[in-house]
């Protein structure tokens, strides 16, 4: 993607649509997000965009991105600062000025919020993010892997509170923001994983905003002319299709703030006759079909609306709806034993281990 | 006995029912004032079947009226926004999103201010007076006729709405004010996008309103009038003229619910063909299957529910392509120019109803005219239509169950009455007025749509209470109580959010209670 070094006020829309598939289920609707970023470009001009292989090694990047409810933010707006607030805030701490912005997850809103932060900061984004897809808590980045703390964060919310975290390791990071966001309305900005150049080479995934505009183009360009955007989608993201049909069963129960649920799918067309289970906690986890596992958590498992192509969140799944399923590989250092125990099947609480989707369709 | 009407952009149409029967039904171009074309319907009705205009005890009209004057931009009035929840919000103000043309029609004259709450009540902010009489001022400077008022999170609570609205309308006595919270649910921008236009209705409101009044005064009717919503429940005329936009959409949900008492059935495909496309639409429990996504209308992003209907290109006006290549049927149409292009009207197009006339399953023009079509390409089209039909309806269905499939409109002639996969095809009596059959037989509804955080709760104590809350606002919407049921309660846990919050919503319908009067006149 090396042609990609600018996103304009036109490029945000392509941008959103293709970061909504990589949310795998998750992330929330870009939507709020794909204004805000519009307006920041529109107010502060296009944002540069950086490839990590050009990030020097003793650059302070800083990852961006929004806590909290999904369901909070398409009802209770940002106020439009946060982002920029937070990562003033971690400056403040570190005594240094950060000299990139990055995306925390390559999904849903969180592909937009860095977009809101750079421009109006004024500091380039890098085209990479901390998981190359979503996933719902903040220890669950790939600079994990690479001994990054993810603190000191920062958390801001629209009334002017900031909040800076120190933790011992990340996962108290996750336990002791998660309440903060909560009290802050449930919905707040972190600036968050503060890490160098040479950190950010090794921990985050490239060219994932790249791949998301590209996507969200193509998808795009599919409906317009009336073309099969599963098919674009799969040809995209070189994944697989595991089957498309109809939503026939959904049922969700909430533990400790986190939604679980299962969807039941029957194929149509040429996959008659087949049926999928979705496990999901916020994103898809698990699909199995006629029973065996064909993809699971990290790589990942995008719903897709058949007709348009519009991915289908796990909040909006419904009884009735006309969906394909893809299967996508994750970064390879998901796969490591390190990574699969942050984010395996076994994580989540299911009961089988982690099998690539290569190997399984 | 009472009176449905189906005003669209085209025709009139009316039936005069009683009970669940329909006594006699008539289809009338529509007129630019409308009123004449409903004194015109009623005509055609009383022509048909003589009937006492005293003994109609209610009157319910489906209309497309308001959704054109926002698609036109024509009427809409110069419209105040107000927006309650700073600092919240400052970062998406109002119609940031709206279209140019639309945005203008209505002026821009959005102001924020502080209120609002949080998921669980707490205030944001606290509403500043002040701050809101400034805000009145400048408003009156500026020429409003109506003002909306969005405050975040009113569905949970709407205490800052409504205290804002008292303050707007102390200030400012002859402005209308509409209020988010009566209109939608949670999602901020589209609760507050529908409350604007909404708002901006009201003008045309007050005079469509007042047209259909004159229409039955002119009759000699003087019967509770009543306007179909977009969910297939009615609304009495003055609810509808401070709600207009609640009668979005309504036009697919009357004719599938048309649909659901001509045939008897509750559970079915409907399929609605047209001039130009078949409509596809699934009733549950007698209502139309809700479709999921955000709903643009004019260009503007609200989320009303729709039902969840799939339009193919083929109907009854459909062009028939005989070139090279295989033969296809439709998407262009010649539209309402059927009568003139067609060939069996002398036309030289060929159209989906020339195959069905010389197949001899409809019978409309001259038969003659098409005497000398192929009957291979006669046979091919009926069943490229058919199987089009089938194939997209097919999609439609949510199990393997045999469900059957109910035609309406007035081009359901060119479906075949058996269909591959469908072993029940019904195409019912009087099925080209099902609109105005939906119309008449709608139901009153109450609606409740919010997050509860359980805290220990017991789930089927929460849930117990929204129900017995929806009922009771079915109640107040004139629903007999005794014929008051839940049809509809969805739950869905919210993500990261503590004490296991989930978002409820539910639906209460019942049977309208018809006026003491009008029982009387009924039962004697």
């Amino acid at each position: 993607m090396s042609d990609f070094d600018l996103i304009g006020h036109d490029d945000v829309a392509d941008l959103a649509r293709g970061a909504a598939v990589l949310g795998t289920g998750g992330g929330g609707d870009p939507y709020i997000g794909r204004v805000m970023a519009e307006q920041a470009i529109r107010r502060h001009g296009p944002v540069r965009v950086v490839q990590l292989a050009d990030v020097p090694d003793d650059a302070l990047v800083v990852p961006v991105g929004m806590m909290g409810a999904p369901a909070v933010m398409v009802e209770k707006l940002p106020a439009g600062h946060e982002p920029a607030r937070a990562v003033a805030a971690l400056a403040e701490v570190l005594g240094r000025t950060p000299t990139h912005v990055a995306c925390v997850e390559a999904g849903g809103v969180n592909s937009m919020i860095p977009i809101t932060a750079a421009a109006e900061l004024g500091l380039p984004l890098i085209d990479g993010d901390g998981m190359g897809r979503a996933f719902p808590e903040l220890q669950m980045m790939l600079p994990t892997l690479e001994g990054v703390a993810a603190t000191p964060m920062a958390l801001t919310d629209e009334k002017g509170n900031s909040l800076v975290l120190r933790t011992v390791d990340n996962r108290w990071g996750e336990r002791l923001a998660r309440p903060a966001t909560v009290e802050m309305g449930a919905s707040a900005a972190t600036a968050i994983y503060p890490m160098d150049g040479a950190q950010a080479k090794r921990g985050l995934v490239p060219g994932t905003l790249g791949v998301a505009r590209d996507l969200g183009a193509r998808l795009a360009r599919a409906r317009r002319e009336h073309a099969d955007p599963v098919a674009e989608a799969v040809a995209a993201l070189g994944g697989f299709e595991l089957l498309r049909g109809k939503v026939v069963d959904v049922s969700r129960r909430t533990t400790g703030g986190f939604v679980r649920g299962r969807a039941g799918l029957e194929g149509t067309g040429e996959w008659a006759g087949h049926t999928l289970a979705l496990g999901f906690q916020n994103e898809h986890l698990v699909a199995e079909r006629d029973g065996a596992v064909v993809a699971s958590t990290p790589d990942l498992i995008c719903v897709l609306d058949a007709e348009t192509g519009e991915p289908v969140t796990t909040e909006a799944m419904r009884y009735g709806f006309r969906v394909a399923v893809l299967g996508i590989p994750c970064h390879p250092r998901w796969r490591t034993d390190e990574g699969l125990d942050l984010v395996g099947p076994r994580y989540f609480g299911y009961d089988h281990d982690f099998v690539p989707v290569e190997r399984l369709v | 006995m009472h009176i449905g009407i189906d005003v669209g952009g085209t025709n009139t149409d009316a039936v005069l029912m009683e009970g669940t029967s329909v006594v006699a039904s008539v289809k009338r171009s529509t007129t630019a004032d409308v009123t004449s074309g409903i004194v015109d319907a009623l005509a055609g009705l009383a022509a048909e079947q003589r009937f006492d205009p005293k003994a109609v005890q209610a009157v319910m009209i489906g209309t497309t009226h308001f959704t054109n004057a926002v698609v036109s931009g024509d009427g809409l009035a110069r419209t105040g926004v107000l927006r309650l929840g700073l600092p919240a919000g400052a970062g998406i103000p109002p119609m940031s999103d709206w279209p140019d043309h639309l945005a203008d029609a209505i002026g821009r004259h959005v102001h924020q201010a502080h209120g609002g709450h949080e998921f669980d009540g707490r205030a944001i902010s606290d509403l500043r007076p002040a701050e809101l009489r400034r805000i009145a001022a400048e408003l009156g400077e500026a020429g409003v006729r109506t003002v909306a008022i969005t405050s975040v999170f009113s569905p949970v609570t709407a205490e800052a709405e409504i205290a804002a609205a008292e303050i707007i309308a102390a200030e400012l006595p002859h402005v209308k004010v509409s209020l988010s919270h009566e209109l939608g649910r949670i999602g901020l921008l589209e609760r507050e996008n529908a409350t604007i236009v909404n708002a901006a209705l009201l003008d045309v409101a007050e005079h469509a309103t007042e047209a259909f009044r004159r229409a039955l005064a002119g009759s000699g009717i003087d019967a509770p009038l009543y306007l179909s919503q977009n969910d297939g429940t009615l609304m009495d005329i003055d609810y509808a003229r401070d709600y207009p936009v609640a009668t979005f959409a309504s036009g697919p949900t009357n004719s599938m619910r048309g649909a659901a008492l001509l045939s008897g059935l509750s559970d079915c495909l409907v399929v609605d063909v047209g001039g130009t496309t078949a409509d596809i639409g699934v009733l549950v429990g007698g209502f139309p299957r809700p479709a999921g996504a955000e709903v643009e209308i004019g260009g503007v992003r609200t989320n009303f529910r729709m039902p969840d209907v799939v339009a193919i290109g083929i109907g009854g006006g459909s062009l028939v392509h005989t070139g090279n290549g295989p033969l296809r049927v439709g998407p262009g149409s010649v539209g309402h120019r059927l009568t003139s292009e067609a060939r069996v009207f002398g036309g030289g197009t060929l159209t989906a109803t020339d195959l069905a006339v010389a197949a001899g399953i409809a019978r409309i023009g001259d038969p003659a005219l098409v005497a000398d079509l192929d009957p291979a390409l006669v046979r091919d089209g009926l069943e490229h239509i058919a199987r089009r039909i089938a194939e997209t309806a097919d999609t439609m269905r949510t199990s393997a169950e045999p469900l059957p499939m109910v035609l309406v409109g007035g081009g359901s002639v060119l479906v075949p009455g058996a269909l591959p996969g469908f072993e029940t095809v019904l195409r019912p009596e009087h099925a080209s007025v099902a609109n105005a059959i939906g119309a008449a037989i709608a139901q009153v509804g109450g609606e409740v749509d919010r997050i509860y955080s359980l805290g220990g709760r017991d789930r089927g104590a929460v849930l117990d209470e929204a129900r017995q809350e929806a009922a009771q606002r079915a109640v107040v919407a004139g629903a007999r109580p005794a014929s008051v049921r839940v049809v509809e309660v969805d739950e869905v846990p919210i993500a990261y959010l503590p004490g296991d919050s989930v978002r409820v919503r539910v639906k209460a319908v019942g049977d309208l209670e018809l006026n003491t009067v009008g029982q009387e006149v009924g039962a004697s």
